[in-house]
């Protein structure tokens, strides 16, 4: 699609233009049962989007969408303009834009922590060695783990992994990052580490969509939060307003009991 | 079974068009009977390799834009070799430990070798421990390098 093409931009679509990320009245069923019921949002370039809500309302789901891991059933999202539920879709470019980082850390086990971060870009992007070998290292010393190159997963604690994990999505140079409740699997000592991570990725100005439990954080980081139940977005604004005073029941009730 | 079968059902030699007979070698039968089921077997453990490593790799792996063939070769399949290694070796060894039965074919190998020459000699009583000690030590010699060798393989892979 040619996005720097001015005459592409018709009149509706001229505020959504600028949004990196966009979902419309998307919606996702697993059988017979409707996990998101028509969500729309956008994310802007440079953009800190945080998602939050009760356990089973979808968000996960959501963030796997974005990056056509899970097929919707209708409505639209386009990323960097390119739409993600046409089949003609060339998934592997809209991936190369989209990092995305789970719970699971799901690294590599026969790999070392720097192989995993090299993997991608060599075979993927079919970089030279060398270049990639310098961006790896750079990598994995940005998420605080200089020494650890020649580790493997198994041996490394799993905040550790996780910002392996973070560093080997970082190395494609997606446009977007997606963490798919990437602390909920560790222990508080180490979600300060990986949240440590995160808030200096967005504040170099990485887009950033986050399905989270820490409220603090996504308080702290966010430039808009979400509030997902039962499939759609309850209410969302920024991070101030839902937290201080949401006007949703629902929003209330469930900050009340988290907070 | 599947000896037999193959035995009797596959053709003593082959007439192409033009005259030309070909014999079907014993030998062949038999390495046909004795593969098939251990083809079915080796890739049924590769099958289950391959199932019971987590989704969330292949997850990972297309989150990275990886496509399935290079998932496969570079993510899933080096970690399935570890784990097929031991009932591999298994299969290798029982499969090395059932070449008598190849008798049925015909086919002249150690075991039968072994009781045609004591035949030959008179089939004398005392001559049985020495052929089949003998015939033990020459198993033991096929066998056991593939054991090590499974030892080996297997430390090399148990990273991780």
């Amino acid at each position: 699609m040619p996005l720097a093409d001015p005459t592409t931009a018709g009149d509706t679509t001229g505020e959504d233009r600028r949004a990196l990320v966009s979902l419309r009245h998307v919606r996702k069923s697993y059988g017979a049962f409707e996990v998101i019921k028509g969500i729309s949002l956008d994310v802007d370039r440079g953009e800190v989007a945080c998602i939050i809500g009760p356990s089973g309302s979808g968000k996960s789901t959501l963030i796997r969408c974005i990056n056509g891991l899970s097929p919707i059933q209708a409505g639209s999202i386009t990323v960097d303009g390119q739409e993600v539920n046409d089949p003609k879709l060339d998934k592997l470019r809209l991936r190369r834009k989209v990092g995305i980082v789970f719970q699971q850390y799901n690294l590599f086990p026969h790999r070392t922590a720097l192989e995993n971060v090299m993997m991608a870009p060599l075979k993927v992007l079919r970089e030279p060695r060398a270049q990639v070998e310098e961006r790896a290292r750079r990598l994995i010393a940005k998420v605080r783990l200089t020494g650890k190159e020649g580790a493997y997963p198994g041996q490394l604690s799993g905040g550790q992994q996780q910002r392996v994990a973070i560093a080997r999505s970082l190395a494609m140079r997606p446009e977007v990052m997606l963490f798919d409740e990437v602390t909920a699997a560790l222990d508080p000592e180490t979600v300060k580490e990986v949240l440590f991570t995160i808030r200096e990725l967005a504040a170099e100005g990485m887009t950033c969509i986050l399905v989270t439990h820490e409220m603090g954080f996504a308080r702290e980081v966010a430039n808009h939060v979400y509030f997902t139940d039962g499939g759609v977005i309850v209410e969302d604004g920024p991070p101030d307003r839902i937290f201080r005073n949401a006007t949703d029941p629902r929003t209330r009730q469930f900050l009340s009991q988290i907070l | 079974m599947i000896l037999f079968l193959v035995t009797y059902f596959l053709p003593v030699e082959v007439r192409l068009p033009g005259g030309w007979r070909v014999p079907v070698p014993d030998w062949s039968k038999a390495t046909l009977a004795f593969a098939l089921p251990v083809m079915g077997n080796i890739s049924e453990i590769l099958r289950g390799a391959v199932r019971s490593i987590p989704s969330g790799q292949w997850e990972s792996a297309e989150g990275l834009a990886f496509t399935r063939g290079q998932i496969l070769r570079y993510v899933v399949l080096p970690q399935c070799v570890r784990r097929c290694i031991p009932p591999w070796m298994n299969w290798y060894a029982l499969l090395t430990l059932s070449t008598p039965m190849a008798s049925i074919f015909g086919v002249h190998e150690a075991v039968a070798n072994a009781q045609a020459s004591m035949e030959a000699a008179g089939a004398r009583p005392e001559l049985l421990l020495p052929f089949y000690l003998f015939l033990l030590c020459l198993f033991f010699v096929y066998i056991y390098p593939i054991a090590v060798w499974t030892r080996v393989l297997e430390r090399r892979y148990a990273v991780g």
